[in-house]
Formats: C-alpha cells, structure tokens, sequence
C-alpha cells in the first residue's frame, strides 16, 4: 500500500516536471474540460437553486392546500377548449361549500386581477392582485414584514385596505415597510388603505404565484369597485389540517361540488382540485429539460475534451519515445510508465477542472440574482472526480502505448 | 572467488526484416566473473551492441540460455526484467541517454524512483555518486549546460548510483574527442580498482586495451577471448 502510495506520489512529481515543460500546450487542451466542468457545476448549482427556491415558494403557499377550481393547472384531464365550455365557478357555490365541507381548516374565495399600483408617482403596471377573505391568511404561511392582512370586518365589508407582496412594496416605498402602512395606494385608480407588508416568500419559480409581487384585497371590495359578483369564475383556496388528510379533503370536495353543481351520476366534473404537486410536476419537468440539457453539454464537451486530451498525449508519448526508453532501461516497470502518463493526464484534466470551477463560479454568482444558488462542496468534489476520471479514461490508451514499448526500440528512437 | 556473475550459452538473435532474416547473433556463449573488466570488440554491424542489449536485459534473445548471478533470465518476464535492469546492472549509452530537460541530481536520482527509495536517501546517495565521478559542482546543471564528458560523467554516475552487480558500456567514448574519451576511461579504471565488474565495448584498439580481457566477435560470432597479462607500468601489444 505505502509502496503504491509511493509510486503515485512519484508519477504524479515526474507528470508535473512534464507539464511545467509544455505549460502552452497543457492550458490548450483542457479547453473542453473547461466548459465540462464549467457546464457540470453551474447545472447543478442552478437545479439546486431551484429546488430550494422551489421549497421556499410553495412552503409560503403552504403544501397542503387544494383549490377548486373552473380551470385545470397542470393536468391535461381535458383539452383547455372545454374547460372554457365549463360553468364559472360562483361566489354563491363557494358559500355553499363552506357551509357543507366540514374537514378543511381554512377556506377562502379568490379572485385574480391585474391593476396598476401608484403611490406618490412610483407606480406599478398591471400588476396581480388577488381579491379574498381574511381566511385567506390561514391557507398560506404568510409572515408579515409590516403590519397585517387585513382583518374579517374590513372583509366582510369590503373595505379599501390592501397587504401587499414584498418586491410590490419595494417597488412603491422604497423608504420600507414600517413607511408603508397607513399609506393610501392607488389601485385601479382607487384609493386603498395599506394595512401590511409581507415578508420575502417565494421566486420567480413561482411565477404568478409568487405572493412577493402581489396584492391582496377584500373580494367584497372588487365587487363593488371593479367586477361583477358573477362575472369572474372563482377560485376556492381550501387548506386541509394535514398533509395525510389532503385526500379526504379532496374527495369531500369533489362529492360536495358536485352536488352544489347538481350533477348527474354519470356526468363528468365540471370543475377541478388543483394540488400543489401539479406545480411540482411541472417545475420537475422543466428541471429535467435542464438537467438533460446540461448532461447533453456536459457530456459532449468532457468528450471532446477527453479526445483532445487523448491526442495530445498521444503526441506526447511519440514525442517522448526515447526518454520512455531511458527510463524502461533504468528500470522503470511498465506500470510504472503507464501510471505516468495516467497521472500526466488526470493533472491536465484536474487544472481544466479548477479552471472550469473558477467561471462556474462567477456563473454561479450570476445565477444568484435570480436563484438563491452557490457551489457546495459535494459539488466540487463531483467537479474533481469527474475531471480525474476524464484523465484517467483520455489518458489510458496512450500510457497503454508507453508502457508497452520496447526499450531498445525506444531507446534508438530519433 | 570467481564466481560469475554472466553466463550465456549458444545464444543467438535473429530479426525479421522483411522476409529476410538478420543474424545478429549466432552463437555466443560466454561467462563472466565478478571484478572483471572486459572489452567487446569488433568491426561495425558484428553484433556488440545487440549482445550488450541482450546482457543488459533490455532485449531477449531468439535462443539461448542466459543466467544473470545464477538466475535464469530467459525465463522472466517483463517485470522481473526491469527489476534486474534496475537493481543489478548499470547502463552507460553512446549517446548519453540522459533526460534532457532534468538537472543532472534529478538524472542521477532517477533509477533510485524506480527502486522505491526515499527521497532524502535517494538525493544523498546521487549526490555521492556525482562526486564519484568528480561533478560535485554541477549538480544543477541540465544536460545542456555540460560538455560532453560531463554528460558521460553523469550517465556513469546514474549507472553507479544503485550499486550495480555489473557495468555495461555500449561505446562509451563514440561521441567524444579523445583527450575526454581517456578521461572517461579513466574513470572506468578507477571504478574497476574500486571492485565493479564492468564489461565495455568499443572498435578501438586503444580503448579495448584498457581492460583485461578482450572479446573480439565478427559476424554475431565470438572469434577470440584473450586475457591481458599487464601490470600498470607496461603497455604490452597482445594480438590474438
Ligand atoms: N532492430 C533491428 N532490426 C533489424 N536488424 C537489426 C536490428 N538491430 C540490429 N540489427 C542488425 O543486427 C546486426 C548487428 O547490429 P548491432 O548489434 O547494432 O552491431 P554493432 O553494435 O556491432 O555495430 C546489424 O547487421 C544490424 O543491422
Ligand atoms: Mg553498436
């Protein structure tokens, strides 16, 4: 063991005097082991950014939730043209529900809107507002960064308060939170009273999700102010106790609608239960079109990489042929030869590797305006690994060949 | 006392070329003792250089027996043949050999890498080998930087270095003008004074009589082998 120890120790010393002869040439070939690694380890950043970005977003939504409603999120149950065929999805058979559903723990009505956001010549395009009850606030985990949602009485009564979303209030006070509550906002061109920041809670993952660009009104208030009670189908943020009763809920909520529907015994649903994991499915399908795009770039770049390393080597085993005699005729063994140039590769690799981490590094530092991403050690170990394995692998048939020469051919070598 | 260290017995390497075939050697049996110091001669293309190859364990003969210190070489494989190059048998080249691009330490340290020897052991022990050889001063010198004596000097320090059984030069002073080629062979007296065995080869008269003993071969064929009765003073003209 000491005496292999010793003799990669001592191939590693001879391929390093080796390359420190042909540094130009060295630093041209690992080029494809660059973008390798590069590729390898900015992927697996950004999918890890989004993972977590992931966890963050649905944890503020909250993962056990359903909501009913006229559209289908993700499934493809049945072509979007005739879930447009679909009645709207009423206030009136939202109260039905919440009067006959007795598992659930929270339910709420909601409506999206788009508005513009004023305040004090800051302002703010069409962004999403979603108009609700106060029970809203108890089917997400919302925190609050200033102030409240708006409590039962302002939403029973439709008053003209507003919470709004993290990056909405920024945008609005840029002097804070704390500035924000008690401001009187435009929205729609209606004057409304903020009563509540939130904190930070998802990312773009989440896309109209995302609570931080939104803003949150009583649904009475719309009514009055902007749409028609029945003119928007709406939606029902129904939370369940628990992720193990997420089931029943939903089979409780199916027999419930269908009857406030009035559906027959052989009719379809007019309505779907909307899951959390849809969003998942969906963000595990982008992840994969990642993932294989990265493995596509990653695989076909070490590739390249590894030829171009084998190459070289191949060059430099024919260039070297003599001093591969000298030392076969000092007595180097044929291991000995093979694991010198194995180790001549793998350090060439290894450099591609450390250079390739450097740019994942400011890749990855771009990433993070955007995912929360930064290179974890696991990753710069896979870095390294997969470098020496390139070396090892590209490096192989040509140290095959060095060690198999015969020293006195070799040796007359010109 | 005269225990050999080299026995071959009707050895014989044929190369294919071709389809015509190179005798290089035909029939070649000879012994070797230890503390001998012997001269290989003969005309170019007579087949010294492939006896030496043979003899060194770089190259394997066609047939033949070969025993190295009792040890039947002819049966080993590649592995047990670079442990013999390695631990018993030093090689001095015509052309040097030296690594170009290595400081003549790190040349000299070279075979000691193979043997597995530690580094602090291994830099003492070329170090003591160059001063042997009167380099004591050029340690850090590349190839490139020596003339070619010290060149020479820095192989035979590298063929001295692991205490070798036997020394093998092929031609050592082909690539030098005489006044060094006599240094040199006045190197090779001294390291046979000191108790090596050294077996040289050379086409010159002069260089071969330098020896006690001299092997003229012709043709892959051992046509004589003379011992040299000579004391240091006299020069005696010994023809076969
Ligand atoms: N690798 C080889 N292939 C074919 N013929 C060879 C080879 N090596 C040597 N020979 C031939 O064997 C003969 C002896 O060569 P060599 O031992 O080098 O002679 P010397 O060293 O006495 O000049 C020559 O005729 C030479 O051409
Ligand atoms: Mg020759």
């Amino acid at each position: 063991m000491r005496n292999l120890l010793f003799e990669i120790w001592e191939g590693l010393l001879i391929s390093y005097r080796a390359l420190k002869e042909n540094k130009v040439r060295a630093i041209l070939t690992t080029l494809g082991i660059v973008i390798g690694i590069w590729a390898v380890v900015t992927m697996s950043t950004a999918l890890k950014g989004i993972d977590l970005a992931f966890q963050q977003g649905v944890s503020s939504l909250g993962s056990d939730n359903l909501y009913i409603d006229k559209w289908a999120w993700f499934n493809n149950e049945e072509p979007w043209w005739k879930l447009r065929n679909r009645k709207n999805l009423t206030y009136d058979e939202y109260e039905k529900y919440k009067k006959l559903a007795k598992l659930p723990i929270a339910i709420a009505p909601s409506v999206f809107t788009r508005k513009t956001l004023e305040y004090d010549g800051a302002r703010v395009e069409s962004a999403f507002i979603t108009a609700t009850t106060s029970e809203y606030l108890q089917t997400t985990n919302f925190t609050f960064a200033a102030g409240r949602f708006f409590n039962e009485l302002e939403s029973k009564g439709g008053r003209n308060t507003v919470a709004l979303g993290f990056e909405l209030a920024k945008q609005l006070f840029p002097q804070g939170a704390d500035y924000a509550i008690g401001s009187i906002v435009r929205i729609g061109g209606k004057k409304m009273k903020v009563v509540g920041v939130l904190d930070k809670q998802g990312s773009w993952v989440m896309g109209d999700f995302n609570p931080d660009n939104q803003a949150y009104i009583p649904i009475e208030f719309l009514f009055k102010n902007f749409n028609k009670r029945r003119r928007k189908s709406i939606t029902i943020n129904v939370r369940a106790p628990n992720s193990q009763s997420v089931e029943a809920v939903k089979e409780e909520a199916i027999g419930i609608m269908r009857r406030v529907r009035g559906l027959a015994y052989n009719e379809k649903n007019d309505f779907s239960i909307n899951q959390q994991s849809g969003l998942l499915t969906q963000i595990n399908a982008t992840v994969s079109v990642i993932q294989i795009a990265g493995f596509f770039i990653t695989g076909l770049s070490l590739f390249v990489g590894a030829i171009g390393i084998m190459n070289i080597m191949f060059v430099s085993v024919k260039e070297r042929t003599r001093e591969i005699g000298i030392r076969k005729a000092i007595g180097a063994k044929r291991r000995s030869i093979l694991g010198q140039f194995i180790a001549e590769a793998s350090l060439i690799c290894l450099f591609g590797g450390f250079i390739g981490l450097l740019f994942a590094g400011s890749s990855t530092f771009l990433i993070n305006q955007w995912l929360p991403a930064s290179i974890q050690i696991d990753t710069v170990a896979l870095a390294f690994t997969i470098s020496i394995l390139t070396g090892i692998i590209a490096g192989f048939a040509p140290a095959y060949t060095a060690a198999k020469l015969d020293p006195v051919d070799a040796l007359r070598y010109e | 006392m005269n225990e050999n260290i080299i026995k071959i017995e009707h050895i014989a390497k044929v190369y294919t070329v071709g389809i015509e075939k190179v005798y290089a050697l035909r029939d070649v049996s000879l012994e070797i003792n230890r503390n001998e110091y012997v001269s290989i001669m003969g005309p170019s293309g007579s087949g010294k250089s492939t006896l030496m190859n043979i003899l060194g364990c770089l190259d394997t003969p066609t047939s033949g027996l070969y025993l190295f210190e009792g040890e039947n070489v002819s049966d080993m494989n590649d592995n047990q043949l670079a442990e013999i190059r390695n631990r018993k048998i030093g090689f001095v080249f015509q052309t040097f050999n030296l690594l170009p691009r290595s400081t003549a330490l790190h040349n000299v340290e070279l075979p000691l890498i193979y043997a597995g020897v530690r580094k602090a052991e291994r830099l003492e022990r070329a170090k003591i080998a160059l001063e042997k050889v009167g380099l004591g001063d050029r340690m850090e010198h590349k190839p490139n930087e020596l003339s070619g004596g010290q060149r020479q000097r820095v192989a035979i320090a590298r063929a001295l270095v692991t205490n070798p059984s036997i020394i093998l030069a092929d031609e050592p002073t082909g690539n030098l003008d005489s006044k060094t080629g006599n240094e040199i062979m006045k190197l090779f007296k001294e390291l046979h004074d000191n108790g090596n065995t050294i077996i040289l080869v050379t086409h010159e008269q002069e260089i071969a009589e330098n020896a006690n003993r001299i092997i003229k071969i012709r043709d892959g064929l051992i046509e004589s082998d003379t011992e040299l009765k000579k004391s240091k003073s006299e020069t005696e003209n010994v023809n076969a």
